[in-house]
């Protein structure tokens, strides 16, 4: 069961959409924000509120790779594996940063909720390949050696 | 209005919504797999494709008709392409046909013949998914999902429930109830259009032959069939037979040869229903209780009432199913020594409907803590366990039902399709039975397969507003119209499938448009046939009011509560 706060906030974030069909994408990216995940609970409730099924707020919900019903870490590193990044070698960056914090394909958030490790198609930013982001910032030409020495910096709590 | 050349023929089209419409009016039968003319336009399946003068392919079902329109749809490269379109869903697909419930009556199977296809060249690489079983109206399947979305459309657009929806995407999309979740912890309410819309065996109906099978093999249990008045119109179409006919007679006989002790008719349930649902009315009429009075023999209905107008259920009749007061007294009369000889009763009800299966297990079908009816089998599986007995239906002798309660009214008949419950309470409302007088009630507007119908009758200087719908989604309309005040009835029927139980979930699969029409004219047909029209004229009603029941319709006709 999710705490009142959340059914609270989630009824802030109507009220500043509107109660329509149409607002469920906007809706469901500011829950995300909010919570760093989309919680299931809360997907129900607001397809109730704004008219719309169950069954198609979760249709689009799992539609984007965006939308993610798990709670995250406090840090999302998304590595690029666009096609440039590909042929730049961001295999190695991610797989370093997996080893480093001990994540796999099928585990993709540490247990101490600090990072979550995800792949992304192309953050548009050839040019700079192969690039990765944490949360909000982009970070150019990686390397297996940037990325391990950029996540111990994160822990030291230096921020992203 | 125009005209378009189709594969060298000269065809005109007026209101076609669809070039798709043009072709198959033109006596063409184009494959579909994703199209029905009652939902929304998906175009999924592009097996409809066809090519134009210039090359150009599309899917005739996303096509409006334009004059001069010069199009073809069996050149070889529409051919090829549908052909491998075919074989892309079969890569993708569960190929146990021979042991697949939907065998025989799966599209997928059928188009794969008519294709001929006897190979597919393509590995499978779908994962297995897990079945779900949790309902008792319907199994879910994925593995055998082809992702047309005519359940989600079926069950969104006709039925205003949305239980089912599309989920993940490319490769992994699926249709599925959101999160996952078993059908049974959803608002499905059982009607099972899902199923009836489902090409393949990928949403099919929870059968319960076995189950009875074996109790007519126990010498120790007394078997009894009740027929619903749907079921009859809709038999004989699978042996060749008129469409429409009822062939209420072959089905009693076919039963007593598979062991049925007794055979009664569910119409004597829908007298019984007529008679406690009027003195319903009256009594609410007169002592100004709450209106509207909705009617509760539909169980997807009484569910979704319970579900989405909770605030409402107490406007819902209390009155049991036909099925429900069949089964209750039924049971009780075999539970008097005299009529029981020593044998245990098992009650199974023949049905259009998957949502009765669940109305059943509802702790208001239970009577001195029994279940009623002990399993309720849909037309579908009627239709399989006479094939399964080898006999041969057509040419059986019709017999007559048994005593004493095989006998319904022609008002009873009428519950099969939108509207009868209405126009047999009107019967039994109106004092007069002359023919001008029963003539009335069927042009008072009650009749005709439109969703929804209002109309207002005249009740000893009362006006009484009733308002007749099928389709629960259009049940929905009326019900947001009656919650905010801007429409009153006193009456309002509804029948969650479009046309009533004629159409039901548990009904023959893919009926076109003169199934529907002959169906609506087969139970109007075993009307005209009845001698006995208005329901308190059945007599046997009559002598069991008087006799038997004394004291005990509460107990055995009406719900407590929902």
């Amino acid at each position: 069961m999710l705490d009142q706060s959340y059914y609270q906030k989630a009824d802030e974030i109507i009220a500043s959409h509107g109660r329509k069909s149409s607002s469920l994408i906007p809706i469901m990216q500011d829950i995300q924000e909010e919570y760093r995940y989309l919680p299931g609970e809360l997907l129900t409730y607001v397809a109730g509120q704004i008219g719309v099924t169950e069954a198609k707020a979760y249709s689009v919900a799992t539609f984007y790779e965006n939308f993610s019903f798990e709670a995250k870490g406090k840090y999302v590193i998304k590595v690029c594996d666009g096609t440039a990044c590909h042929v730049r070698k961001s295999m190695p960056v991610l797989d370093a940063i997996n080893k480093k914090l001990g994540l796999s394909k099928n585990r993709k958030t540490t247990s101490d909720m600090l990072f979550t490790v995800e792949t992304v198609s192309c953050l548009g930013a050839c040019g700079l390949a192969p690039t990765m982001m944490v949360n909000d910032e982009v970070y150019p030409r990686m390397t297996p050696e940037a990325a391990e020495a950029l996540i111990d910096r994160l822990k030291g709590g230096e921020g992203a | 209005m125009g005209f378009m050349t189709i594969d060298g023929r000269k065809v005109e089209f007026t209101d076609e919504k669809n070039v798709l419409s043009v072709i198959r009016k033109a006596g063409i039968n184009i494959p579909t797999l994703c199209y029905h003319s009652e939902v929304s336009t998906f175009g999924a399946c592009r097996l409809c494709t066809v090519e134009d003068d210039r090359g150009r392919t599309f899917a005739s079902c996303s096509e409006e008709p334009r004059d001069g329109m010069v199009i073809y749809t069996n050149s070889g490269k529409v051919k090829k392409y549908r052909k491998l379109i075919v074989e892309l869903l079969l890569a993708a697909h569960c190929r146990d046909c021979t042991t697949c419930v939907k065998s025989g009556e799966c599209n997928l199977q059928l188009l794969a013949h008519r294709m001929g296809i006897l190979d597919v060249r393509f590995e499978n690489t779908r994962e297995h998914h897990e079945i779900d079983d949790s309902s008792p109206a319907i199994i879910r399947d994925p593995n055998k999902c082809i992702l047309c979305g005519d359940c989600v459309r079926a069950c969104e657009e006709l039925q205003g429930i949305g239980a089912l929806g599309f989920a993940f995407r490319g490769t992994d999309a699926m249709v599925m109830p959101a999160f996952n979740k078993k059908i049974v912890e959803t608002n499905c309410v059982g009607c099972g259009q899902c199923r009836v819309f489902c090409p393949t065996g990928a949403i099919s109906i929870r059968t319960n032959m076995e189950e009875v099978w074996d109790a007519l093999a126990d010498p120790d249990v007394r078997v009894i069939a009740q027929v619903a008045p749907a079921v009859r119109v809709a038999v004989g179409d699978a042996y060749g037979l008129t469409k429409g006919r009822s062939v209420m007679g072959k089905i009693v006989n076919v039963l007593h040869r598979m062991g049925f002790d007794e055979v009664y008719d569910t119409t004597f349930g829908a007298d019984l229903t007529v008679m406690e649902e009027s003195a319903e009315f009256l009594n609410r009429l007169q002592s100004g209780r709450k209106f509207p009075l909705l009617t509760s023999c539909c169980p997807a209905w009484v569910k979704f009432v319970c579900d989405q107008y909770p605030e409402f259920k107490q406007n819902l009749s209390t009155c049991r199913s036909p099925q429900g007061m069949m089964s209750a007294v039924t049971k009780e009369w075999y539970r008097d020594p005299k009529h029981s000889d020593g044998k245990r009763t098992v009650m199974v009800s023949f049905m259009p409907c998957t949502a009765k299966k669940m109305e059943i297990r509802r702790p208001n079908s239970f009577t001195k803590g029994e279940q009623d009816t002990d399993f309720v089998i849909t037309t579908t599986e009627l239709i399989r366990m006479i094939n399964n007995s080898g006999i041969d239906f057509a040419a059986l002798e019709p017999e007559s039902s048994d005593v004493p309660f095989g006998f319904g009214s022609g008002g009873g008949v009428l519950f099969g399709v939108t509207g009868g419950v209405t126009e047999a309470v009107l019967r039994r409302l109106i004092p007069e039975h002359n023919k001008a007088a029963l003539e009335a009630i069927a042009e008072c507007g009650v009749r005709g397969d439109e969703p929804i119908k209002e109309f207002t009758i005249n009740y000893e200087g009362n006006d009484v507003n009733i308002c007749v719908v099928s389709g629960l989604a259009n049940a929905r309309r009326v019900m947001e119209r009656v919650k905010n005040g801007e429409a009153n009835y006193h009456l309002i029927e509804v029948m969650a499938c479009r046309r009533g139980c004629i159409m039901g979930g548990g009904q023959p699969p893919r009926a076109g448009d003169r199934t529907k029409a002959a169906r609506a004219r087969g139970i109007y047909s075993a009307d005209n046939m009845s001698i006995i029209k208005k329901p308190d004229e059945n007599p046997m009603l009559q002598s069991l009011y008087e006799g038997f029941l004394k004291g005990k319709t509460h107990e055995l006709l009406h719900n407590e509560s929902y």
